[in-house]
């Protein structure tokens, strides 16, 4: 049997999901032996080399670039999975989802007791940058996700459970232990 | 005089005391009915409508419909619990529940449903609505996000001559359960600290403590909300 | 200021459970109650200020902050918007220079939006400073805004003459027209004033009166259809110190205006009908809940209660017969729709928010201040003082077998001829339509957004057999052909509001979206699913109508719908009939704008979502990508 291919990405979030799937520990050996990774930070091929099975995405939709990642991601894999609190709410990201974005802009760069020497009032405005949304997104709310994952970060035992059934076409066994929202 | 009674709830038998809600019946009987606004000592309102049973084909709220005689009450159904999930995922979706960053998390009756029914992602989209956090008394954060209108507080927390210290403002998707400014002033510890416990979510926090028990020993982490009730 | 407070306070005996008249009150003298007035009454009732402030926030006529010394409070019934409620609106927020929802900058002009105010045959109209202006016009407006800057008075300003009949009594002086188009049995000049009260009364015992109804099978005119002889019976066995009659005229259902018709012509044969009920129930209290749309009616009504005081028709020992004391009182609401439901216009009258209870127990068991309580409709109470007269056989002359009797139609929209129509139960549809003068009809609603709208379009479109288990009402039956439905309460049940749509208007975005934001608004907020399900469902709408939409969508407000039947009361069982019923009656609405060929879309827009962000950092907007 080939083995199924996937691919990982973290948009605006933290990389805690991607340390939880690596919590799987020792798994990782039996993991490899299941599946090839592509595009992913964990072997850090920067580009889709070949259709992919499986995406995962962590974390919200904060700016375009995350857009068009996820977007990619939707056209190269057969099967998407929302993994943790940011790729599904928007998770602490979106605490900002209710401020105006000018607000928040002026509170990081301008008015902000962290901001220190800012007499200019410089903004950070290079073309190079990717362009900031109004709100953060769930991912779901861009482009359709077939699994969804909870936990901040998930729970290793999840990501590991979860992964094994899709890989092996069984249904997903999820124990009361392992749905966490924190 | 016979002050017992026998109805069924899912073909099982229960024996009741007279005057009991379904609810109290069901939980004296091994058998557990959802309850979120619900709390023990106050007098029932069914505002989150988790308690939902049908008794002859008709939806009831069970914490507020008294035991009768007879009664047959469909509860563990497929239809009334993918209902109780829907109401859970609204919830979740129009307030803004940060549980990463919520004090109450593990605690949490409203992230323990979600856990119970195995909430992955809620069916409605979420709303991220503008609420606001009142932190003007010295002992209470009010954080209108976690709030879910259930008046547990409203009920509850009051001074000797029974004048409320919370109360709901406005009505319909604006409502809002708010802090009398002047009792929320001069709130007791004692009080302060029964505002949080009551509360289900993370809405009502007492001042300056917050996280006191670590991952995996709070109340929600091992056993689904219910199971102390279940036989 | 504080002691017109305290005056006011001392009036009720500092009974809070009278909140509502002492805020009433207050409005009248100032029109508002502020932070400091909230603090003298928090005081002298034994409240929090939060608590006072609860009952003040619920009601849309309460407010903390003044609303000019002119409140246009401008109907937004879907009538009102098909008879150019945008145009006035627009003309009164250019005449007095502020927008709606504030007030103009020199305190003289404050623009609300309102619900419906029972004017649906004669809007738009707005309740200015509690008086009623009918049939408004651009032109209409600019004059009436014009004179008040001159100084002219508000009755200087209504039309050239009042309304017909009783509108034109010294105590009403409203320019409302009755429109009564057709009249049968309760609408008919044939009864002589109290005739039953001094002639027929006491040759029955309470007993006997109950039989007389019962017999007659009368049923709530309100809509739901609860026999009214039950009702009574139950109410009468209920121990009690008291017992309460209420009488419902806070008739809030868009579309119906036929209780202020009742009100205005009628009034004596509605307050018979509560002493008839006392007598039979033995109850001793009597209130009228007026909504506060009517209160131009009040001064009216209060001198019919005190002519019938004068005939010993009220108060103690009425007639002479022993031991029977009734007298009664009006109260005001305050603008919530969902006092209309029983139990939440019982707790408005203990001076609460109009949150339903739950039940049981039922009113007649635990109602008022918890006594045994026996709420009725208007309608109801005036049909029951026919009955009583006529006798129960002559009465099943009229309508069906399982209908009995005639229903009073408010009648609206798009017809040559709006009004009320009494008719016989059992007239279907087409009759209606017949009757009221409308041509090239593409929809009716029949029982008011709660109701059902239908049409004749998509009639071989109604197989959905799975949906119709979830409709309220219930047992709804579908006729193969739609237009010759009866109204009845086994086939097509109403509390009387029939609204008509010809050809050229827009159900989903004219109509159903007004009526989804007539739920949003008017719900109390309490039960979770009525309080946030209308506004999710109406986003979803927005999605489809926007060409968003895909196919689940439709799906997902279907099964939506069914949630929201858990809700406490009437109100939030039917706030998603707007959309379920269209989806069931003109499914094809929908799919023409849904996208058959595509199972995923979302509203996201890349352009717009980066917007705000860019221009407050100078930046252009460029994407190079596809």
């Amino acid at each position: 049997m080939s083995k199924k291919v996937i691919a990982t990405t973290s948009l605006a979030g933290c990389f805690g999901c991607h340390m939880s799937f690596l919590d799987i520990d020792e798994r990782i050996l039996d993991l490899v032996e299941l599946v090839e990774f592509n595009k992913s930070p964990i072997d850090d091929i920067k580009v889709f080399t070949k259709p992919v099975d499986i995406g995962i995405i962590e974390g919200g939709c904060c700016n375009s670039e995350n857009i068009e990642i996820l977007k990619s991601f939707r056209e190269n894999c057969k099967v998407l999975v929302s993994l943790g609190e940011c790729a599904i709410m928007g998770g602490l990201p979106a605490l900002r989802n209710g401020i105006p974005i000018e607000e928040c802009l002026a509170e990081a760069y301008l008015d902000g007791p962290t901001v220190g020497e800012n007499k200019e009032g410089i903004l950070p405005n290079d073309p190079e940058l990717p362009m900031l949304l109004d709100k953060v997104y769930p991912c779901h709310e861009i482009v359709k996700i077939d699994y969804f994952l909870p936990g901040c970060a998930p729970d290793a035992d999840l990501i590991w459970n979860a992964l094994v059934a899709l890989v092996t076409g069984n249904e997903m066994d999820l124990p009361y232990e392992v749905i966490k929202f924190d | 005089m016979n002050d017992t009674i026998k109805f069924k709830i899912d073909s099982q038998e229960i024996v009741a005391k007279k005057g009991q809600t379904i609810v109290e019946a069901a939980k004296d009987n091994g058998v557990y009915i959802p309850t979120l606004c619900n709390f023990e000592g106050v007098k029932p309102k069914g505002c989150c409508r988790m308690c939902t049973i049908k008794v002859n084909n008709r939806f009831m709220t069970a914490c507020t419909t008294p035991a009768a005689a007879g009664m047959e009450v469909e509860n563990d159904s497929a239809e009334l619990n993918d209902i109780r999930k829907s109401i859970i995922e609204l919830l979740f979706v129009t307030g803004n529940h940060f549980c990463p960053s919520c004090e109450k998390s593990g605690n949490c009756e409203l992230q323990a449903f979600g856990y119970r029914y195995q909430m992955m992602v809620p069916r409605f989209p979420y709303n991220f609505p503008q609420k606001g956090i009142d932190a003007s008394s010295p002992k209470i954060i009010k954080d209108q996000n976690r709030c879910i209108m259930c008046k547990r507080c409203i009920k509850t927390i009051k001074d000797e001559e029974g004048r409320n210290y919370f109360a709901f403002q406005n009505r319909g998707s604006e409502l809002a359960v708010v802090l009398d400014k002047k009792l929320g002033k001069e709130m007791t510890d004692e009080l302060a600290k029964l505002a949080m416990e009551n509360c289900p979510v993370g809405s009502i926090i007492y001042k300056e403590i917050g996280f006191e028990k670590p991952i995996g020993t709070r109340k929600y982490d091992k056993q689904p909300i219910g199971s102390e009730i279940e036989v | 200021m504080k002691e017109k407070i305290m005056q006011i306070v001392t009036k009720y005996d500092a009974d809070r459970t009278r909140l509502m008249d002492i805020l009433l009150d207050i409005h009248d003298m100032q029109g508002y109650v502020d932070d400091e007035n909230i603090e003298v009454l928090a005081e002298a009732l034994g409240m929090s200020e939060a608590e006072v402030n609860e009952t003040i926030s619920f009601y849309h006529f309460f407010t903390k902050t003044p609303r000019g010394k002119f409140t246009v409070y401008l109907n937004n019934s879907i009538t009102a918007v098909l008879r150019g409620r945008d145009a006035v609106k627009s003309a009164f927020e250019v005449a007095c220079g502020t927008k709606f929802g504030a007030v103009s900058e020199d305190g003289l002009f404050g623009l609300f939006d309102t619900s419906c105010i029972g004017m649906n045959d004669q809007g738009p109209a707005a309740i200015i400073n509690d008086r009623i202006f009918t049939n408004l016009t651009v032109y209409r407006v600019k004059e009436l805004i014009k004179g008040l800057k001159e100084g002219k008075k508000l009755n200087e300003l209504v039309y050239e003459s009042n309304g017909d009949g009783n509108n034109a009594d010294k105590d009403m002086q409203s320019m409302v027209q009755n429109n009564i188009r057709k009249g049968m049995f309760l609408l008919n000049k044939d009864y002589n004033k109290y005739e039953i009260l001094k002639e027929d009364l006491s040759k029955h015992s309470p007993e006997e009166i109950i039989q007389i109804i019962e017999d007659s099978n009368l049923r709530g005119r309100g809509g739901a259809g609860f026999p009214t002889g039950l009702k009574w019976r139950f109410g009468r066995r209920v121990d009690g110190e008291h017992r309460i009659i209420i009488c419902n005229a806070d008739e809030g259902e868009p579309g119906t205006f036929k209780d202020r018709v009742m009100l205005t012509e009628y009034p004596d044969l509605v307050f018979e009908g509560m002493v008839v009920a006392a007598y039979a129930t033995g109850a001793d209290i009597g209130l009228l809940y007026l909504r506060y749309e009517y209160k131009y009616m009040l001064k009216f009504l209060n001198r019919v209660l005190d002519e019938m005081r004068e005939h010993n028709l009220l108060g103690n020992k009425i007639l002479g017969i022993k031991d029977f004391d009734f007298d009664i009182r009006i109260q005001l609401g305050a603008g919530a729709y969902v006092c209309g439901e029983e139990s939440a216009l019982i707790e408005s009258l203990e001076g609460k928010r109009g949150e339903p209870r739950d039940k049981p127990p039922f009113p007649v068991e635990r109602g008022y201040l918890g006594y045994p309580t026996i709420v009725n409709n208007v309608e109801t109470l005036a049909s029951a003082v026919k009955i009583v007269k006529y006798g129960a056989e002559w009465y099943k002359g009229f309508g069906t077998k399982d209908s009995l009797g005639t229903k009073l139609l408010s009648v609206s929209g798009d017809c040559r001829f709006p009004g009320i129509y009494e008719v016989e139960w059992g007239t279907s549809i087409r009759e209606v339509i017949e009757m009221c003068g409308a041509d090239d009809v593409q929809a009716i609603q029949v029982g008011g957004p709660s109701g059902v709208l239908i049409g004749v379009k998509d009639v071989d479109n109604l197989g959905a057999t799975d949906l119709m288990k979830w409709y309220k009402p219930s047992g709804m039956m579908v006729a193969q052909k739609i237009y010759d439905r009866k109204l009845s309460y086994s086939d097509l049940p109403t509390g009387g509001s029939i609204i008509i749509f010809n050809n050229s208007r827009d159900l989903l975005r004219e109509v159903v979206m007004n009526f989804m934001d007539f739920f949003i608004e008017e719900s109390c907020g309490s039960c979770s699913t009525c309080r946030n399900l209308p506004f999710v469902m109406k986003q979803k709408l927005e999605k489809i109508l926007d060409g968003h939409g895909v196919r689940q969508d439709i799906d997902d407000l279907l099964n939506w719908g069914k949630i929201i039947k858990v809700s406490r009361c009437g109100l939030g069982q039917t706030a998603a009939n707007p959309i379920l019923s269209s989806i069931l009656n003109f499914r094809g609405l929908y799919e023409k704008d849904v996208k058959a060929m595509t199972d995923f879309d979302n509203i996201f827009d890349i352009e717009k979502s980066v917007d705000a962000a860019n221009k407050y950092l100078g930046r252009k907007t460029e994407f190079h990508h596809n």
